[in-house]
């Protein structure tokens, strides 16, 4: 279990007000809102590259706080917004590097650390991938690639930034799927920041939404995905009916011209 | 050249290597490393304008380890073991500074055009050195130690000013870089001008020597040493860094802390090496490319390796500076700057 504890953070103005969650295992959390929201800084504070003002966050009832680097490191696979790699490290030296905690400071990877990293390739369909320099890869392969490397860690949590920012769709919907197998069907804590309503409906197990440092609704998606609850949180103009394969709800954007007409109608 | 293309290029250099770093992989390569400095040292030995026989020069190496008299004529002996050994030996030392910190700036500041000279921070070095050197010329110890805190001041300005609110690129850095070192070289022009009598020979020392001050041998030496073995002790952890901070950090490297050890340690390596050869340009930025291109950019390879190559390539400069056009020598900062600009000039290139 994941808690959340009435955490606030501010840079120069308040970011955070006031958030508390709880993610159970085999839980698969979404969080969604507009940009600047504080999505990426309840995350940030979740696998504590932030630390808060106020507030705690609990992993299996210890508190964060009182746990060190490693020891946190043992629990968190974090997967985060893209960034840019500039030297040639190899795909399995990347992955190898989820294993950090896992070693002495000095020495090399034992062959469990191996296995582990071949384990999450195979997971990420990475494994052909292992030679390559990180550099050369294509964005889909980079992000499976990161994805591997949380994995490597065996984490009890997993989160993930954005995680299909830069994927075309058939690659975002198999990289929720591998989220939600590792999640959902392992028992593995799942937290996802995503933009992506629609895929967040298909396969969230529940959903956070997120507006002006506040948290402004969770439940699972047919509770809190309604109409008025994404129209006040997006401030756009959208329709939820249910979508006839899967029985989640389906959001369709309405563009300010179509929405005129269809209340003309 | 597209940044793909010259990515591809690069990856069909490195598609030979294999998928990870073994401790055996790197025994090999250090080996090797090291039977190339050996070769090359007993060379440079041997070269210059007196020529002396390969075998001489073993017999005086031979001889001076294990304590007996030459059998080698005493102008040869006194040529290998007072004038071209101290000298082979400062190259030794301050090849391997100045490369591992290059390779240490490239990691912590996640660029690989980042090198002591280029950021500066060889500038601010040798401003502490001189300021030492006009003020406190008695004690010989405080020269390095004013060069270290001149580095480490450098570093921590030009990393200030060439941070950005999205976490500063390449070319942002490499410019304040740029300015602090303009602004560092006026104001050590400025004093060296000043200074008066010895204006010559400070200059020359400004541009890269090897030369003088082989009394400063084994404090330099000590520092280099102290300030590897540092940088070495974190090379997991640069590992991790090198691909992101705040991924690092969550899996579980203590950032600030490997930031401060590495940036004062790296700091330690070049102030060391500038204040006694004065400012050597382009060495850190050729041998940790060179290195990772050959052997993949685990910095617990890339460290030792760099170390092994950068002594290897120093004394290799040296060797040249003081023969090319003999009986006169070079500047041996000359010669790496030939080598080393195009070098960099290709980098600029293919990373922006």
């Amino acid at each position: 279990m994941l808690e959340v504890k009435d955490v606030h953070f501010r840079y120069s103005k308040p970011v955070l007000t006031g958030a508390s969650v709880e993610v159970a295992r085999g839980q698969l959390l979404a969080v969604l809102g507009p940009n600047g929201s504080g999505k990426s800084t309840l995350i940030k504070i979740i696998v504590g590259i932030l630390t808060p003002e106020r507030g705690s966050v609990f992993i299996e009832g210890r508190s964060r706080a009182s746990m060190t680097r490693r020891q946190s490191a043992q629990l968190i696979g974090y997967v985060a917004q893209e960034s840019a790699i500039r030297f040639p490290l190899t795909v399995m030296e990347f992955v190898l590097q989820g294993r950090f905690a896992q070693n002495r400071l000095i020495g090399f990877e034992s062959q469990r650390d191996v296995r582990e990293a071949e384990r999450a390739m195979e997971l990420t369909e990475t494994t052909e991938l292992a030679a390559r320099p990180v550099t050369e890869l294509s964005g889909g392969e980079r992000q499976r690639v990161m994805l591997a490397r949380a994995l490597a860690v065996r984490p009890e949590i997993l989160v993930l930034d954005e995680p299909v920012a830069n994927l075309d769709i058939a690659h975002q919907v198999k990289m929720f799927e591998v989220v939600k197998r590792l999640t959902v069907d392992e028992g593995t804590i799942g937290i996802v920041v995503t933009h992506e309503l629609n895929l967040a409906a298909e396969f969230a197990t529940s959903v956070l939404l997120m507006k002006a440092g506040e948290i402004e609704a969770g439940g699972s998606p047919r509770e809190v995905m309604t109409e008025s609850l994404l129209r006040t949180v997006f401030d756009t103009d959208l329709m939820v009916d249910v979508n006839p394969a899967s029985g989640a709800p389906r959001i369709t954007l309405i563009a300010p011209r179509a929405s005129q007409m269809l209340r003309s109608v | 050249m597209t940044t793909r293309t010259a990515m591809s290029k690069v990856a069909s250099v490195r598609g030979r290597l294999p998928k990870r770093l073994t401790a055996r992989r790197l025994l090999i390569t250090i080996s090797v490393l090291l039977t190339l400095l050996l070769i090359v040292g007993v060379f440079s030995l041997a070269i210059g304008s007196e020529r002396i026989e390969l075998g001489t020069v073993a017999d005086v190496i031979a001889a001076r380890l294990t304590g007996r008299i030459s059998s080698a004529s005493p102008e040869h002996a006194m040529i290998v073991a007072s004038i071209r050994l101290p000298r082979v030996l400062m190259a030794i030392t301050v090849g391997a500074a100045l490369a591992v910190a290059g390779a240490a700036y490239q990691a912590l500041l996640r660029n690989p055009l980042a090198d002591p000279g280029i950021l500066g921070v060889s500038s601010g070095a040798a401003l502490g050195a001189i300021t030492a050197t006009i003020f406190t010329d008695a004690l010989p110890v405080s020269r390095p130690v004013a060069a270290f805190v001149g580095a480490a001041a450098t570093i921590a300005i030009v990393y200030i000013l060439g941070q950005h609110r999205q976490g500063g690129g390449a070319e942002r850095l490499i410019l304040a870089g740029v300015i602090i070192n303009a602004l560092l070289s006026s104001i050590v022009i400025f004093l060296v001008t000043t200074a008066g009598a010895r204006q010559r020979s400070v200059l020359s020392w400004l541009i890269g020597d090897m030369s003088g001050e082989t009394r400063l041998l084994p404090v330099v030496a000590l520092f280099v040493l102290t300030g590897i073995a540092a940088i070495y002790l974190n090379a997991r952890g640069l590992n991790l860094m090198m691909t992101g901070e705040e991924d690092a950090l969550v899996l579980g490297v203590e950032t600030q802390r490997v930031k401060l050890i590495v940036y004062l340690a790296a700091s330690l390596l070049t102030g060391a090496a500038v204040a006694v050869s004065g400012a050597i340009g382009f060495v850190g930025l050729i041998i940790p490319h060179a290195v990772r291109l050959a052997g993949g950019s685990d910095n617990r390879l890339v460290i030792p390796a760099s170390a092994v190559a950068g002594a290897t390539f120093l004394m290799l400069a040296d060797t040249l500076a003081r023969t090319v056009i003999a009986p006169r020598e070079l500047n041996i900062g000359v010669v790496t700057a030939l080598v080393g600009a195009p070098v960099f000039i290709y980098l600029l290139r293919r990373t922006s």
